[in-house]
């Protein structure tokens, strides 16, 4: 399993740095949700990987870690925020600029 | 009276939902509200420095969940000067604000004291994933403060703001998975700690978080390869927000300054200055390339923009040097760089304002209103930022260089802080020169207003009172250095006896 999940958030970094390289806007939110994804899952294994144990001390032997879902969670909900914003400002900047290039001109295609 | 610490977070968020709350009523309302905040901001935050420069570290577990286990604000002397620093630059700016900029765009006060309170709390908070929540309270409050009023140029400059500090959210994200993975704790103090005893292959993971928060820290600061956003954002901001915004770079430097003194610091066993052998070359860089990209500026915000960057350049160098007094000379320089820039913001719209569709732009036209008022501001905040004597920048340059003795290899930083002054100086009075010497037609006969003027008048005379009392200043700079060059004592301050506590 740790494995699975080492390469899952991998190539979602590498998938999210990629479209992030990318000069339009739409594939640069793209990357920048998918970095988002990579980074949760990253803090989440953070208190390393329990399977099937409750975050409770004393109900089992090796309980999971309660603080990296607390920490997953606040991040999951700025992370929601600042995406819904960027999207708005893409539009804006679509409209006033004309262009979906985030230098606001560039050859249009 | 121990209630006092969680104000400056608590007050600009009520004042800031109560103004949301207001959005349909009047704007004088909305205006008075705001700056009644704002004032009385100002002596908490003084009252608080005072308590903070006592010392030891005063410490405030919020919901009573001790620490390390819950979330402390902490109060020392570094935190103390940044949250006065950034209440009384707030209020000039917020006073400049209510004479027109802020009705160019709904909820601007607002915004102005959710900024406020994101920088107070990244400010207090002793606990490091807090702090990133902190962060993006001020980091969003300062995307919709950038955008207000609106034009392409500002939405071009927000567009790459954004993309880059959310960029760098991640990234910090990713180094405090790491520091919780491997020391297992987000309390800066226990942290620190942990980081003492860390060897082999957990030091290696930990080596790797610190320089990833370094990216981010550098980001945020305007360090070498991560500066490219600022001259357009800041240039492109209404002048009140620029003003405000002088205090951002100032985050990133107490980010620094922090997690690098207290965590990363001489006591950090394997890790001790970890970040040092980056710091160092890159912020003299910065501090050549800020004097070099003044001298290419087109308008006078973007030169000043440019000098940002210098002064964080000039800044991180001295943290750099990790002595105590050279950290008594930064947080002395710190404080005057920051007004001076928010004084030239300010200096730089009251010319725009006289001078029609030419704005702030560097070519000749109609000379602006009030020459003689504006120009005499203008040549005070110059000499400040640009380091004449008598005054503040001149003071800030000397301990610096004082600190940095060149037998000790401070002869580079010498050479640079000198050539950077001279650039801006060169750029300076260029700008100067075109914008108050060459006037092409006469003065447009729309009235300058007065308020503006008086209250762009605070900033200089902050300035002038730096340097009238530079001594206590700087022997302030000393207590806190003193603290923070002495991490044991917060440590013992936040987690109690710092002895048998194994992470």
């Amino acid at each position: 399993m740790e494995l699975l999940l080492a390469v899952m958030i991998g190539t979602l970094t590498a998938t999210g740095v990629y479209l992030l390289l990318r000069a339009r806007t739409f594939p640069v939110v793209m990357g920048l949700t998918l970095l988002g994804y990579a980074v949760n899952l990253f803090l989440f294994v953070s208190g390393r990987l329990v399977v099937g144990e409750p975050p409770v001390i004393g109900a089992s032997e090796n309980p999971s870690d309660p603080l990296p879902q607390a920490l997953v969670l606040t991040a999951i909900v700025i992370g929601f925020g600042m995406i819904a914003f960027v999207v708005v400002l893409a539009l804006r900047a679509r409209g006033e600029l004309h262009s979906d290039h985030v230098d606001g001109h560039g050859e249009d295609h | 009276m121990e209630h006092l610490i969680i104000l400056p977070v608590l007050l600009p968020l009520f004042t800031g939902v109560a103004l949301l709350l207001l959005a349909r009523g009047s704007r004088s309302l909305r205006r008075w509200v705001s700056v009644l905040a704002a004032t009385v901001l100002v002596p908490i935050t003084l009252a608080l420095l005072l308590q903070g420069l006592e010392g030891p570290a005063r410490v405030y577990a919020l919901g009573g969940w001790s620490p390390p286990f819950g979330i402390v604000l902490v109060l020392d002397g570094l935190a103390g000067v940044m949250l006065a620093l950034t209440a009384v630059l707030a209020l000039p700016a917020l006073l400049y604000a209510c004479r027109g900029d802020d009705a160019r765009g709904p909820n601007f006060h607002a915004l102005f004291q959710f900024q406020l309170m994101g920088l107070n709390g990244a400010f207090l908070t002793g606990d490091i994933f807090n702090l990133f929540v902190f962060f993006e309270v001020l980091l969003i409050a300062s995307y919709g403060l950038l955008l207000h009023g609106g034009g392409s140029r500002r939405t071009r400059a927000g567009l790459h703001y954004v993309v880059l500090n959310l960029v760098g959210s991640s990234l910090f994200l990713l180094a405090l998975g790491l520091l919780y993975g491997t020391a297992g704790t987000l309390n800066m103090a226990d942290l620190a700690l942990a980081v003492r005893e860390a060897s082999g292959d957990e030091a290696v993971l930990l080596r790797a978080a610190a320089l990833v928060l370094l990216v981010v820290f550098g980001l945020k600061a305007a360090l070498l390869p991560l500066y490219f956003w600022l001259p357009a954002a800041y240039s492109a901001a209404s002048a009140p927000v620029a003003a405000l915004f002088a205090v951002m770079t100032k985050v990133g430097v107490y980010a620094i300054l922090r997690v690098y003194s207290l965590i990363f610091g001489a006591q950090a066993g394997e890790l001790a200055h970890v970040a040092i052998p980056w710091l160092w070359p890159v912020a003299l860089a910065t501090l050549l390339l800020g004097g070099l990209g003044a001298l290419t500026a087109l308008r006078l915000s973007a030169t000043v923009a440019w000098l940002v960057i210098m002064s964080v350049g000039t800044l991180l160098a001295g943290v750099s040097l990790a002595t105590a007094a050279a950290t008594a000379a930064v947080i002395y320089y710190l404080v005057h760089s920051t007004l001076a820039v928010a004084a030239l913001f300010l200096i730089a719209d009251l010319v725009a304002h006289g001078r029609g569709d030419k704005g702030d732009r560097l070519t000749a036209g109609s000379p602006p209103h009030h020459r003689m008022m504006v120009g005499g501001l203008y040549l005070l905040g110059a000499m400040a930022l640009v380091g004449l004597p008598p005054l503040s920048g001149f003071v800030g340059k000397v301990a610096l260089m004082q600190a940095a003795p060149p037998a000790a290899g401070g002869g580079a930083f010498w050479v640079l802080l000198l050539l950077g002054g001279f650039f801006a100086l060169i750029a300076l009075s260029r700008a100067g020169s075109t914008l108050f010497w060459r006037p092409q037609h006469q003065p447009s006969n729309e009235p300058m207003d007065p308020l503006r003027l008086g209250v762009t008048l605070i900033l200089p005379a902050l300035m002038v009172a730096l340097s009238a009392w530079a001594d206590t200043v700087l022997r302030a700079g000393e207590r806190v250095a003193a603290q923070l060059h002495a991490p044991d004592r917060y440590i013992e301050a936040v987690l109690g006896s710092a002895e048998g506590r194994t992470k």
